[in-house]
């Protein structure tokens, strides 16, 4: 907190207005009604609702087809996050230990950013296409003949490898920003000190990097529960049927395809829990990693 | 060391040929007409059909939606990242100045209030928000897209983090010379937070022009549409047609991929910062 301040009867307020008017319609608002419907068994036709305790969250919970779909999601989620964070952080050790080239590097490397996720899952259903796809054809020479859209291993293969390519830039621009946060005088030290450029990496470059990766690990988490929803959707075409889709993505079914607005409501609160504690583990993260650098 | 180096090129290159080759296949093949593609697969060099497909895809309305053409969805694409990235910044930049500079009551309150829209992802609170917007008459409207993607608290943590380092001194000597909150704001704080402002602004736009869940649900009518919304209307038509036009299919990719990529290339030192300080 700032040791001089204004003081202003109204003004703060009129500042947070526009903020806090929003907050509260668009975000407090829908939550609480999410809460709310989470207790209830709706009628799909709109006439009326009951309360139905937790209920909505036992028959969530117990169901066979959540338990499918919790688990393909802790798959992705496991797959998603080390191979982007894996391929980032070698990406980013080679791009700040080049000199010839790092900037042409940097830029190719970190473009992808921009790419919307349902756009980066229009371009997997182009390559891994059945009858035009190249990584098809690729994988054809292996005997690997890829069904994507019918093979539930093969669908969540593209999806995978799609979200990666998705997510390494991110990565990459975090640990290329705490390589070069670290000292160049750390570095000298451990090179007189050690001559091998692998153990040094392992013994003095990665724990400095270490804040970072554990900061990088919640947002990529999160990438992979949430901001996948555009690659999943699109990679199955809007017809989910037999294929791999994750937790969020069953929100959306099942509300707005489904008409189970009690259900889908239970798993948003579901959810919300899970973003609540990685968001608090986030926070303490971020404390420590000031406190770090 | 030689040998290491050599090494540590062909890694990065293999990384750079896997980052670019999607979207370069992508322009490839956006350069043909359908039936080359159908029948030769994806393409690896240029076509002779550049222009005409671009031409199609932004000037024709009727190819993969009924009523709209590209054009119209660049349009709004734009208006999208544009209004949401100058909304919120605004937004934000009062709600944390208010934050940072007034003592005033319930002032935690207020910062925990907004601090948790953090714990809210729009995709877990779908279906309410989804009914609240379309009681109050927002759906199919400007505003009903932009205005519910504004409020999560990122931006404002950003500037609060970005005043708070800003000296004391300088808001000391401010009133000293007698200005006021308005005058020290507009006259000193916005000035001294140009950089930040910027760096913001291009990772809001991406933000705001990659958004695909909230306009999917939020327009109906095409005349609204976005590129990156209209991506699902591709596919719709794709499912079904007898010969699929990828070649239009990834002409539109292309031009929801040019513009935030641009963006995020021209601005680059801009954009990193603005990525790494506000901790997404």
């Amino acid at each position: 907190m700032k040791k001089v301040q204004f003081k202003s009867p109204l003004l703060p307020y009129l500042l947070l207005l526009p903020q806090l008017a929003i907050v509260t319609i668009f975000f407090l608002w829908p939550a609480a009604e999410a809460v709310r419907s989470s207790f209830y068994l709706e009628d799909p036709f709109g006439f009326g609702s009951t309360f139905v305790g937790i209920d909505n969250f036992t028959d969530t919970l117990t169901s066979s087809d959540y338990g499918r779909v919790a688990r393909f999601t802790a798959v992705f989620t496991f797959f998603v996050t080390f191979l982007s964070l894996g391929i980032a952080l070698l990406l980013a050790v080679k791009a700040d230990k080049v000199i010839r080239g790092a900037s042409s590097y940097k830029t190719l490397l970190m473009w992808v950013y921009a790419v919307a996720p349902p756009v980066a899952g229009l371009i997997g259903v182009l390559l891994f296409d059945q009858h035009v796809g190249p990584i098809v054809d690729f994988f054809a020479m292996f005997g690997w003949k890829m069904q994507i859209g019918v093979d539930y291993f093969d669908t969540s293969f593209a999806m995978i490898v799609t979200s990666v390519w998705k997510q390494i830039p991110v990565n990459f621009i975090f640990f290329l920003s705490g390589l070069q946060g670290i000292s160049k005088s750390v570095q000298e030290a451990a090179s007189i000190d050690c001559r091998s450029g692998i153990r040094r990496f392992w013994t003095v470059t990665f724990p400095l990097l270490a804040p970072t990766g554990f900061f990088l690990l919640i947002i990529n988490i999160t990438y992979a529960f949430f901001d996948t929803f555009g690659i999943i959707d699109v990679m199955v075409k809007g017809e989910p049927g037999n294929n791999p889709v994750t937790l969020v993505y069953k929100v959306y079914l099942d509300g707005f395809r489904g008409n189970d607005l009690g259900g889908s409501s239970a798993q948003s609160v579901i959810l919300m829990d899970l973003v609540f504690v990685l968001t608090i583990i986030q926070l303490r993260l971020n404390e420590r990693r000031v406190h770090y650098t | 060391m030689k040998k290491n180096l050599i090494w540590d090129h062909v890694i990065l290159l293999v990384g750079v040929f896997f980052m670019v080759s999607p979207v370069v296949l992508t322009l490839m093949t956006s350069t043909h007409d359908a039936i080359t593609v159908y029948k030769e697969g994806v393409q690896f060099l240029p076509g002779g059909k550049f222009l005409e497909n671009y031409e199609t895809v932004l000037f024709q309305a009727g190819g993969f939606t009924k009523e709209v053409d590209g054009f119209v969805m660049l349009k709004n694409s734009m208006i999208l990242g544009l209004g949401f990235a100058i909304g919120k910044i605004i937004i934000s930049m009062l709600a944390a100045y208010a934050i940072v500079y007034f003592r005033f009551p319930m002032a935690s309150l207020c910062f925990w209030v907004i601090f948790a829209t953090l714990l809210l992802p729009l995709e877990v609170r779908i279906l309410p928000s989804y009914e609240i917007v379309q009681q109050l008459g927002m759906v199919n409207t400007y505003s009903g897209l932009i205005v519910p993607l504004i409020a999560s608290a990122t931006g404002t943590f950003f500037f609060r983090q970005f005043f708070l380092s800003v000296p004391d001194e300088l808001l000391e000597a401010a009133r000293i010379d007698g200005a006021g909150p308005w005058k020290f704001f507009k006259d000193i704080l916005v000035p001294l937070s140009q950089t930040m402002i910027a760096a913001s602004f291009i990772i809001m736009f991406v933000f705001g022009w990659n958004q695909y869940l909230w306009p999917t649900l939020m327009t109906t009518d095409e005349s609204l549409f976005t590129l990156v919304r209209g991506i699902k209307q591709i596919l719709q038509v794709w499912v079904g047609a007898q010969i699929p036009a990828f070649n239009e299919a990834m002409a539109l990719a292309i031009l929801a991929i040019v513009p935030p990529v641009l963006i995020v290339v021209i601005f680059q030192s801009w954009f990193v910062k603005g990525l790494v300080e506000s901790d997404k």
